[in-house]
């Protein structure tokens, strides 16, 4: 077995992949998060809606999307999915950067149901007496939510969803069964061209990690700074 | 749909068994299983090493613990794949190299449950064993660990379903679980892909969503039975009450 030579995987063709990679990870992180976060928003506000139908709807869509694994939805949604399209919308989806789109709703769809359960409880963990002061003092069921009951759960729930980003961080990497082209793919690719797992797998686990550690040490900052009140 | 499931619903719950190995449902569930049994003294010793007194001990598993959950499982699977030809001496095949990845991986994470479990008894209990004359290992083993492992119970549930979810990560390396069994369907029939991939999740959230609805149930009695044992503060008497359940 040839000797560990980390510096090939420090400049040179297979360098320039590796970090392709890692901009294509962050990048589908980040395009979940805007995304997954106004829509847990939405499913947590569904899950505790006065209207009994909402709440039916909120829970299945949270149960329906968690009991799944994240690999199943991704290939429904590049596989499945466009089978339901006409065929020429569908080769051109095919034909162009079809698998990072799939990948970002399959991943938005998965991490907002996560997300949507975390800011339920921070949600439920203010008294109900505050939303009820709320609306004795006239605001509707919207206001006295954004004015009232959400700034409160904020300081509950971030930490959570902090977590929350990490596993998005981490499930990034399941993209690439389908081919999007991210950190796990360009390991990958580099370990079949020059036969240098250690070398390759060394790269990616560390920018998984540096990743990581920054996102637990941005929790552990908010901890710090806006500890949670007890009420 | 129905014709669908009519014929390839053997092959899909075992894949080409009793002709060829084991495969599909059948194979997710056995390797869940058999990674959660087998992770299991490993996150118990992790754990405990987790609130050891001693730092050499404490240190390297903390370290251990922040590198694994840092990663996606799938490194893991990557680096399993990489170094156990080297370890056995031999190719591995598919099923042992995610056996080990999710040993491996769910160990650390059931050790953060044994951590929080053993945390989560009140600290009386711990400082009343070792006022008994216990050591630290018997107050452990005999008044600590039966508090903490039985309200682990329903995170041990959950850690299951997350384990049947981890294991279609198979398909990445080609273990014939459900998931590539699945993908193997859709390439046969070829033009509907929708329905099989529907069908397949349809069949993880009725495995996950009925385990989840164990562990759920499981919580209700254990929340239950907690408000007797803080009816009564003295340690005597629950430890009591467990010796002859």
């Amino acid at each position: 077995m040839p000797r560990f030579d980390l510096a090939l995987m420090l400049h040179g063709q297979y360098h320039d992949w590796l970090v392709t990679g890692l901009f294509v990870s962050l990048k589908l992180a980040a395009v979940v998060f805007v995304f997954a976060l106004p829509l847990a928003i939405a499913i947590a506000l569904l899950r505790l809606a006065p209207l009994r139908v909402l709440r039916a709807l909120g829970m299945v869509y949270v149960e329906g999307i968690r009991n799944v694994p994240l690999l199943a939805h991704l290939l429904f949604w590049y596989f499945g999915a466009p089978e339901l399209l006409p065929d020429a919308v569908k080769e051109r989806l095919y034909a162009g950067n079809f698998e990072f789109i799939a990948g970002a709703i399959a991943l938005t769809l998965y991490t907002a149901a996560y997300m949507a359960e975390d800011i339920r409880s921070g949600i439920r963990a203010i008294p109900v007496v505050q939303f009820e002061a709320g609306r004795a003092l006239g605001f509707g069921f919207l206001a006295t939510m954004r004015r009232i009951v959400l700034p409160q759960a904020l300081r509950i729930t971030v930490p959570p969803l902090i977590s929350q980003t990490l596993n998005l961080w981490k499930d990034t990497s399941i993209a690439t069964v389908i081919g999007v082209a991210e950190m796990m793919y360009q390991a990958a690719r580099v370990e079949s061209a020059s036969f240098r797992s250690a070398e390759a797998f060394a790269f990616a686990t560390a920018a998984y990690l540096t990743v990581s550690l920054a996102i637990t040490g941005l929790a552990a900052w908010y901890h710090r700074r806006f500890p949670v009140r007890t009420i | 749909m129905i014709d669908l499931i009519h014929t390839y619903w053997l092959y899909f719950l075992v894949g080409q068994y009793p002709n060829g190995p084991l495969g599909g449902l059948a194979l997710t569930v056995l390797l869940a299983a058999l990674a959660l049994v087998l992770a299991l003294p490993i996150g118990l010793l992790l754990g405990l090493a987790r609130v050891s007194p001693f730092r050499a001990v404490r240190w390297p598993v903390t370290a251990l613990v922040h590198v694994v959950r840092g990663i996606p499982l799938l490194m893991v699977i990557f680096w399993a794949y990489f170094f156990l030809p080297g370890v056995t001496g031999h190719q591995t095949g598919q099923f042992s190299t995610m056996l080990m990845a999710l040993v491996v991986f769910d160990g650390v994470y059931l050790a953060e449950i044994v951590r929080a479990g053993i945390q989560g008894v009140p600290r009386g209990q711990f400082e009343a064993a070792r006022a008994l004359g216990l050591g630290y290992p018997r107050a452990m083993q005999r008044v600590i660990l039966p508090q903490a492992l039985r309200s682990m119970l329903p995170s041990l549930v959950n850690q299951f379903i997350s384990t049947i979810k981890e294991t279609s990560l198979g398909y990445i390396i080609g273990l014939t679980e459900a998931s590539f069994i699945a993908a193997q369907i859709n390439t046969q029939v070829f033009t509907r892909a929708t329905q099989v991939y529907l069908l397949l999740g349809l069949t993880y959230f009725v495995l996950c969503f009925g385990l989840s609805r164990i562990a759920h149930l499981l919580e209700r009695r254990l929340a239950r039975r907690a408000p007797v044992r803080a009816a009564r503060p003295s340690a005597a008497v629950p430890l009591a009450n467990e010796s002859n359940a």
